[in-house]
């Protein structure tokens, strides 16, 4: 039954919503966004949203340059760098897979990929280049996988994110999936992602600070102090419903990779800054 | 040797900065094993020594209490660009590790 959920909710979101036109509009969702973020944190140049709480809290942001004087991800970037180099059984490495051999090409992801029908992500495209060449596939959240994702995220730092929404409806579809998602209440809490990083962004909960959603993606995979390693944006994601005490989905299942795709086109523009650190 | 130690030293007006962070388990020997509830061998840093070209200018006394991959950091008074400082610790296993870099 949960197979059905996703087409019904699609096809229940695209007839009956009253307070969206039923045809998507990203770029008008995409500057109403930046809007919102732009109005709450007027002194905050947008570039500096890809710095999240950093950017937001002064005390913080001296501590958290202390901990940057020496990056606690850059052992797990050099692994990154030397998983991603190292030769499969059959001769050929993970660049053989990806445009440009995977070099400068994360600021471009996840796209909707119209031949599949589905959003790829870059954790999604390395397990499936590692099945193709007959190497075992990794785990989603951390370990391996975090540090080649982090590496191919290094060598796009700087460059903006880039997230495109083709004029295929199967895309804008799987875009309004992740919308409803991220401003859907769930959990025995009943929180929903807008609650905290939108209308709670800058608000403390407990002693932490919330994010603003702006910018989020710009970092992952990142060092997490409380994780006391490298992480994915999906380890990210099914922590953070775990907090509102809703069931996780599937790390690289279809509503997570649906939840990217809006969550990363609505950081578009912004410079990648991963792999990052945070509290 | 495997260097477990990163060290910055800059001068600022007439000290020098030092700021390292040594990557080590420091490991409590109060943690269990969760399936067999055996404990997990106390490792961490006892003690840990800074020499300013040559001379021991400051001995830290650590324990089980210190955090993994400690941050350590500290200034020396007198100190000029160009100065040897050199970082070297010992653990309760008799592991030692050392290193040495140039006030900047």
């Amino acid at each position: 039954m949960k197979n059905l959920w996703l087409p019904v909710m699609v096809a229940l979101s695209l007839v009956c919503i009253p307070f969206t036109s039923t045809f998507a509009s990203p770029k008008k969702d995409l500057k109403e966004y930046r809007d919102y973020f732009k109005k709450k944190f007027p002194k905050v140049k947008f570039e500096e949203f890809a710095n999240g709480v950093y950017a937001l809290d002064a005390d913080m942001r001296g501590q958290w340059e202390q901990i940057m004087e020496f990056p606690p991800y850059e052992l797990a970037l050099e692994e990154g760098e030397k998983l991603f180099k190292k030769k499969f059984k059959n001769g050929k490495t993970l660049a053989s897979c990806f445009r440009k051999g995977g070099v400068g090409i994360a600021q471009e992801y996840p796209y909707f990929d119209t031949k599949s029908g589905k959003v790829k992500t870059l954790p999604l495209e390395i397990n499936e280049c590692l099945k193709k060449n007959r190497e075992k596939p990794l785990k989603y959240k951390k370990g391996k996988m975090a540090a080649i994702v982090a590496y191919m995220m290094n060598t796009s730092r700087g460059k903006k994110f880039n997230v495109k929404i083709p004029n295929d409806k199967r895309a804008l579809a799987a875009y309004e999936a992740g919308k409803k998602f991220y401003y859907a209440r769930r959990g025995q809490l009943n929180f929903s992602c807008a609650h905290c990083h939108v209308n709670g962004a800058g608000n403390r909960i407990r002693t932490n600070l919330l994010s603003p959603g702006l910018g989020q993606p710009t970092n992952f995979p990142t060092y997490r102090s409380k994780w006391g390693e490298l992480g994915t944006l999906h380890r990210r994601y099914t922590g953070c419903n775990k907090q509102v005490r809703a069931k996780p989905y599937k790390a690289q299942g279809v509503e997570y990779r649906n939840l990217e795709y809006f969550h990363t086109y609505m950081s578009n523009g912004l410079p990648l800054n991963a792999p990052g650190t945070r509290q | 040797m495997a260097n477990s130690i990163k060290i910055k030293a800059k001068m600022s007006g007439d000290v020098a900065i030092v700021k390292s962070l040594i990557s080590h388990e420091m490991e409590t020997g109060l943690r269990k094993k969760k399936k067999t509830g055996i404990l997990i061998k106390a490792h961490y840093i006892t003690e840990v020594t800074c020499e300013h070209n040559g001379k021991v200018v400051m001995t830290a006394y650590w324990g089980r209490a210190i955090s993994k991959n400690p941050y350590l950091s500290f200034r020396i008074k007198g100190a000029k660009a160009g100065d040897k400082v050199k970082i070297s610790w010992v653990d309760n296993q008799n592991n030692t590790d050392t290193s040495e870099v140039a006030v900047s």
